[in-house]
Formats: C-alpha cells, structure tokens, sequence
C-alpha cells in the first residue's frame, strides 16, 4: 500500500460489488487512493472501470460493499459527495450547440463557482485547454483533442478535490494525449486526487498507481516500477529463433522456463532466473533439434507484464470453473 | 433549491431553444396553422342544405311555398324535378340532402278543407344534418301555414291572439348570434396549448439523455427541482408568446367577443400553460428518447383534447363512464374557463372550481415529474 493512501485516503472502495442481471460488472473491489495521488485503471474494454467510476460518482448504486469520496458514504449522500468531484465521461457529454463559453459559464453556474471568481476561472480553463481565441466556437465544431481538453476545463472549472476521468484521452491523437498528462499533472500537483481510466498501455506509464482490471476483478496494484518488476514473478528473455511454432510448443517443459508468449516475431520467455536461463536455453533447444539465433535479458514493458497477468487471470478462472 | 443553478439551467436551455429550429418551429409554426385550419374546418352551422323541389301542382300556393325555402338562409334549392325518380337519384347522387314534394291535390285541399300536407325526403345519412334540416323545413311550412292563416283571419277582420294565444319570445345569451364559431374558437385556443405546450417539453430531457450530456448532468450537485424548474421555465415564456398569439388572434381574426378580464385571461392561461408544460415534461422524463416521449405526448394530449375536453362534444351529452372519465382530461378545465371568459365575461369568482381542479393538477403532476428524475444511470 502507498503512503499517501494510507495516511490520507480520499477515495475508498471496499469490496464494491456490481451486477446487471447476472452479469457481474464489479467484483469485490478494495483499493484507496491518496491526495494528490494519479490513480491509472488499466485493462480491456467491458473489464469494469467505468462501471467502478460511476459507482464512486454515485451514478451506479453498488449491490454490495462501500464506496468513500472525499471522506462521504457516496449511496447514503450522494450530492454532498458531487460538491466534491470533477467527472469526466467516457462519452463526451457537454453541449455541441454551446459555445466553448457557455460550456464553461453552464458548470460554473451549476457548481456556483463564486460570481467574482468565475471569469478568472473561465479565463484558466480556456488557457488550460488551449482554446484562446475558440471561445465563441460552437463545441460541435471543435476537433476530438480540444474537446477532451474542454471536458477537462469543465471538470475542474470548480476546483474539485476530486477528480474522475473516464479515457478521457480516447480518440485523441498521441501528441494531444501528450499535453493532456500534463494537464493531469499539474492538477495532481496541486494537492488534486486523480483517478483516471485509459486502455492506452503506454499511458500507464503516466500513473503513479496503476491497477489491473481484468472482468471486474482487480488482479494487480502497484506503480509502473513495481509491476514491472515484482508482478511477473520471473525475469523475462527474448528469444529469436528459426522456427517459432516448434519453439513455443516445446518451451513450456524446458528447465526454469515459467510462460512464453509471441511478440513480434520474436518470443518473450519468463524464466525463474535470467542468469541461468541465458546459458542452458540455447543448450536445450539444440538438444531439440531447434535453433536460438539471439537469446537476450529485456526489461519487461507494462504490456508484457498486463499480458502476462490477464493470461494467467483468465488461466486462473477456467481452472475454478 | 438554488437560484443560480436554475438560473445556469434556464439559459442553456434558452441558448439550445435558440439554436434548434425544430422546437421553434413547433412553438411558433404549430398553433399559427392549427389556429387557420380549425379555426375555418371546424364549422357546426349548416346553412344553404342543398334541396330539391318536385311540384306536382304547379299551383300559386305551391310555388309561393317553395319561394318561403327560397328566402330562408338555411336552405338553397338547387334543383327542380319533374318525376319522383330524378329526386330518388338526386338524393343518392348527394347533389342534395332533402326533398321537399308538393301533392297535386295541395291548393284544392287548403283551399277546401283548410288542411295540407307536404312530404320531406330526408337523406339520413347524416342524421345531425338530417335532424336540423327537418327542423328548419317544419319551420318554413310553418311560417308559411302561418302567412296562409293571418290573411284568412284578415279576411274574416279576427286577430292572431285569437287563434294562437301562447307563444315563445326567445332571447339567445352569450352568443346572441349563435355562430358555433365563437363557441369553437375558445376551446381551440385550450386544445392548441395542450399539444403544442406538451410537444415543447416533451423533448428537453429526453434529448439530453440522447446526446449523453445527462451522464454528466447527473454527476454534478444539481437537484432535480432545479432541473425541472430551471428547464420549463424558458418554455413557459413561449408558451405565453403562442398563447398571446393564439387568443389575440380568436378575439380579433375571428372576432369571438371577449368580456371577461385580461388579468384573469393570464391568470387562469399560466396556470394552463405550467401544467400541461409540465405533462410533457414528465412524459421526457419517463421515456428518455424524443422521438417516443413526443409520440407519446401527441397521443396523450391530442385526442382526449380533441374529444373528451368539451370544446366541440358537449361532455353533458356523452355516457356516464365516458362523462366522469373526463374529469381525468385536465384540458376540459380551461376549456370550461376560456369560453366562459370569453363569450360570459365570467369573474375569477365564478371560476374557482375549474381553477382550483387546474391547480390540484398541476400539483400533482409537478410532484410526479419531480420524484421521477432519478439522478441515476440504469
């Protein structure tokens, strides 16, 4: 668990559960995130994190567990908890027949942003997402990148503790998304509590928490660094050879090899101990007839590591099932 | 409830009005055209029935009785047969809805016997004009009978009294003229605001859930009778514009005599427009997608207007079940206040029990809409 969570937890989630019908959306959920804190929910699509989001928004009411914002039980006061929080939608929902202006003056009004305040902030969020000059644009006519920055402009207008970001970098061109974490960075800077959704792997990176979704489950928390080299319980080779089928067929039984996997057109290897594995693999595939043309030590990416985890998630399931 | 998040609502929703032609259109087109077509279409006097005359005399008295037909308003001969068989087709044919068949014997037996008849062949087909046309044909002949018996009473020096000692003097109140139009104009004016006011709120929520602006919506402090308030409001203001519209244009277009008082006109007219303002609004928020909560919203509000309100069927003429199943139409409530407003020149004081069921009513239905909006997802 990370300090800042546990000294000072501004969102709490203890085993929140979600069915629609018999489909589980959430299961059994716990985490806390810290203030200041960037929180990155990682995972594939359907696995759950808008539904977790809404539940903490109180959009969604959870069948089960307890959801804490800003210290207030969201199903019992909801609205308390909504004077705290930013929300950004995985859809884009402000209003295309506004102008970027009256997006902006709208939530001001409805957060009642102080009337002496409110042109300041308007001016901040306009300079924020980069829309100087737009201000008059009717939002339809904008591009996917500045919207997202104008959605983000609406949610912190108030100047939320709290702020929830569902992909709010999805459909946005990579230099876009860019700018858009270092937004997100600055907010957290200044004291801001970020809990923010993305299926983009690289944006991981971004967090300073990540945590794994898979089908409504978390299956692993911890900063980038940490997953990268605690998660995978093993240390990972890449391996370049003549016929990858046979290799890969024939991998799995070799000494100290714990997984392999296809990447490229090359072959990740998770061994229990890098060292060792360097030497005997090639010895042990030419003992098989098959050829090692470049056996390396790598630095696993997060995708390897989310790869790796969902694989043995899902491995996990079939076997309870 | 806060002022400033209605107040934020409230003008979005002036900037999306402003920006949507489609719900100007409906606001500003709607009861412009609804006004003209009913205003015209809708016509319950029957004047100039198209009848036939077969006159199998050829007689002075026959003829000075058809010139009685010719004279009255209510009829227009349009044809004169020679043979029972051209009547029989001109009636099927529809070019006229009675006959009126004088007998060869009609002079000799009024000048012998003092005593005639004549036949009327009445297309039934229609039995309301059918019914109206007998009357006024009885009304001629009796008009006639009467000529026939002031000259004969001339002729012997007697008064009228002395054959016809009661009479009826009548005094029509309130449409003196008896034009149905200043009976159907008013209670259209009702049936206008019914649709077009439901039509105009049916969409404001519904169209937020359909562009997904409501997820966020939702996420933010906003209350539900903020969102409520803050959205009819804008509406009710257009809902005064069509209403101006709309009974500037029965008292002076039309010209339905207006004698009650403005301020009881805008009094009982506002409490109209926020209730069934407020219908739409329920409906938009039950049904979460335009094109059915306005679907939903023509048919709740169009046909029991139409029928079940009063404005051209009498509600004191239809079946008991039907009759107490009107109590339900709210739109019969202002349809009772208008025309008596307009044609009586009633009093807020004569009025209140039609208010105060508009007002209960309102109530009622401000109540539901507001415990429907969840602040939730599905």
């Amino acid at each position: 668990m990370n300090e800042r969570a546990a000294a000072e937890p501004q969102i709490v989630a203890e085993d929140l559960v979600k069915r629609f019908g018999s489909f589980v959306a959430v299961d059994h959920v716990n985490f806390r995130i810290g203030r200041g804190e960037i929180m990155g929910f990682l995972g594939p699509n359907g696995a759950g994190k808008s539904t977790i989001i809404r539940i903490l928004c109180g959009l969604l009411r959870p069948n089960g567990g307890r959801a804490l914002v800003a210290g207030i039980d969201v199903a019992s006061d909801p609205e308390q908890v909504r004077e705290h929080i930013g929300y950004m939608s995985q859809k884009f929902s402000l209003y295309r027949d506004l102008t970027v202006e009256e997006n902006l003056k709208f939530f001001g009004g409805i957060y009642r942003v102080p009337r002496r305040e409110l042109a300041e902030r308007v001016r901040f969020a306009i300079d924020m997402a980069g829309l100087r000059g737009r201000e008059k644009a009717l939002v339809a006519t904008l591009a996917g990148g500045w919207q997202q920055r104008l959605a983000l402009g609406c949610a912190v207008l108030h100047r939320p503790p709290i702020l929830f970001l569902d992909e709010p970098t999805s459909g946005v061109e990579p230099t876009s998304r860019r700018r858009f974490w270092d937004l997100i960075h600055a907010l957290a800077a200044d004291g801001v509590t970020v809990l923010v959704s993305t299926h983009y792997m690289d944006e991981a990176e971004y967090c300073h928490r990540v945590a794994l979704i898979n089908q409504g489950r978390i299956i692993a928390t911890g900063s980038p660094e940490e997953l990268r080299h605690t998660a995978l319980g093993g240390e990972l080779l890449l391996l370049e050879c003549a016929s990858l089928g046979p290799t890969l067929a024939m991998l799995p039984q070799a000494p100290g090899v714990l997984d392999c996997s296809v990447f490229g057109n090359a072959l990740h290897v998770l061994v229990r101990d890098a060292a060792r594995s360097l030497s005997e693999l090639t010895t042990y595939l030419e003992q098989n007839g098959l050829r090692a043309i470049r056996i390396e030590r790598i630095e696993p990416s997060l995708e390897d590591v989310f790869v790796q985890l969902i694989a043995a998630d899902m491995a996990k399931r079939r076997a309870a099932a | 409830m806060k002022l400033r998040r209605l107040k934020a609502i409230a003008v979005k929703e002036v900037l999306q009005i402003w920006r949507d032609p489609r719900s100007l259109m409906i606001a500003l087109l709607l009861p412009f055209t609804q006004m003209f077509l009913f205003g015209y279409g809708v016509n319950l006097d029957l004047k100039h029935i198209p009848i036939c005359t077969f006159d199998r005399e050829g007689s002075q008295q026959s003829r000075d009785l058809f010139k009685h037909f010719q004279a009255s308003p209510y009829f227009a001969i349009v044809e004169n047969v020679r043979t029972y068989q051209e009547m029989v087709t001109a009636i099927d044919r529809g070019s006229c809805s009675a006959g009126i068949v004088v007998p060869p014997d009609f002079s000799e037996r009024l000048n012998d016997a003092g005593t005639a008849s004549v036949q009327a062949i009445l297309d039934g087909t229609d039995d309301n004009t059918a019914n109206i046309a007998w009357g006024y044909a009885a009304a001629v002949v009796g008009s006639y009978a009467n000529d026939i018996q002031i000259a004969a009473l001339d002729r012997q020096g007697r008064a009228l009294q002395q054959i016809q000692p009661l009479s009826v003097q009548s005094r029509v109140w309130f449409n003196e003229d008896l034009v149905s139009r200043n009976f159907i104009v008013p209670g259209l004016v009702a049936v206008i605001l019914a649709l077009v006011g439901a039509q105009l709120t049916s969409l404001t929520i519904a169209r937020e859930w359909e562009r997904g602006t409501m997820e966020l919506l939702v996420s933010t402090p906003v209350t539900s009778t903020e969102v409520m308030f803050g959205k009819l409001l804008p509406y009710l203001v257009l809902g005064w514009v069509d209403a101006a519209f709309c009974l500037a244009m029965a008292a002076l277009w039309f010209a339905v005599p207006f004698r009650g008082t403005l301020f009881a006109l805008f009094l009982t007219t506002t409490l109209f427009l926020a209730l069934v303002l407020s219908i739409g609004y329920l409906i938009s928020v039950l049904i979460r997608s335009q094109v059915g909560a306005s679907q939903i919203a023509l048919v709740v509000t169009l046909l029991p207007a139409m029928l079940l309100s009063g404005y051209v069927f009498p509600i004191d003429q239809m079946p008991v079940a039907v009759q107490n199943l009107t109590y339900l139409m709210y739109a019969r409530y202002y349809v009772t206040i208008i025309k008596a407003l307009f044609l009586k020149g009633a009093d807020i004081s004569e009025l209140l029990t039609p208010i105060l069921f508009l007002v209960i009513y309102a109530v009622a239905v401000v109540a539901l809409a507001a415990r429907a909006f969840r602040k939730r997802l599905t």
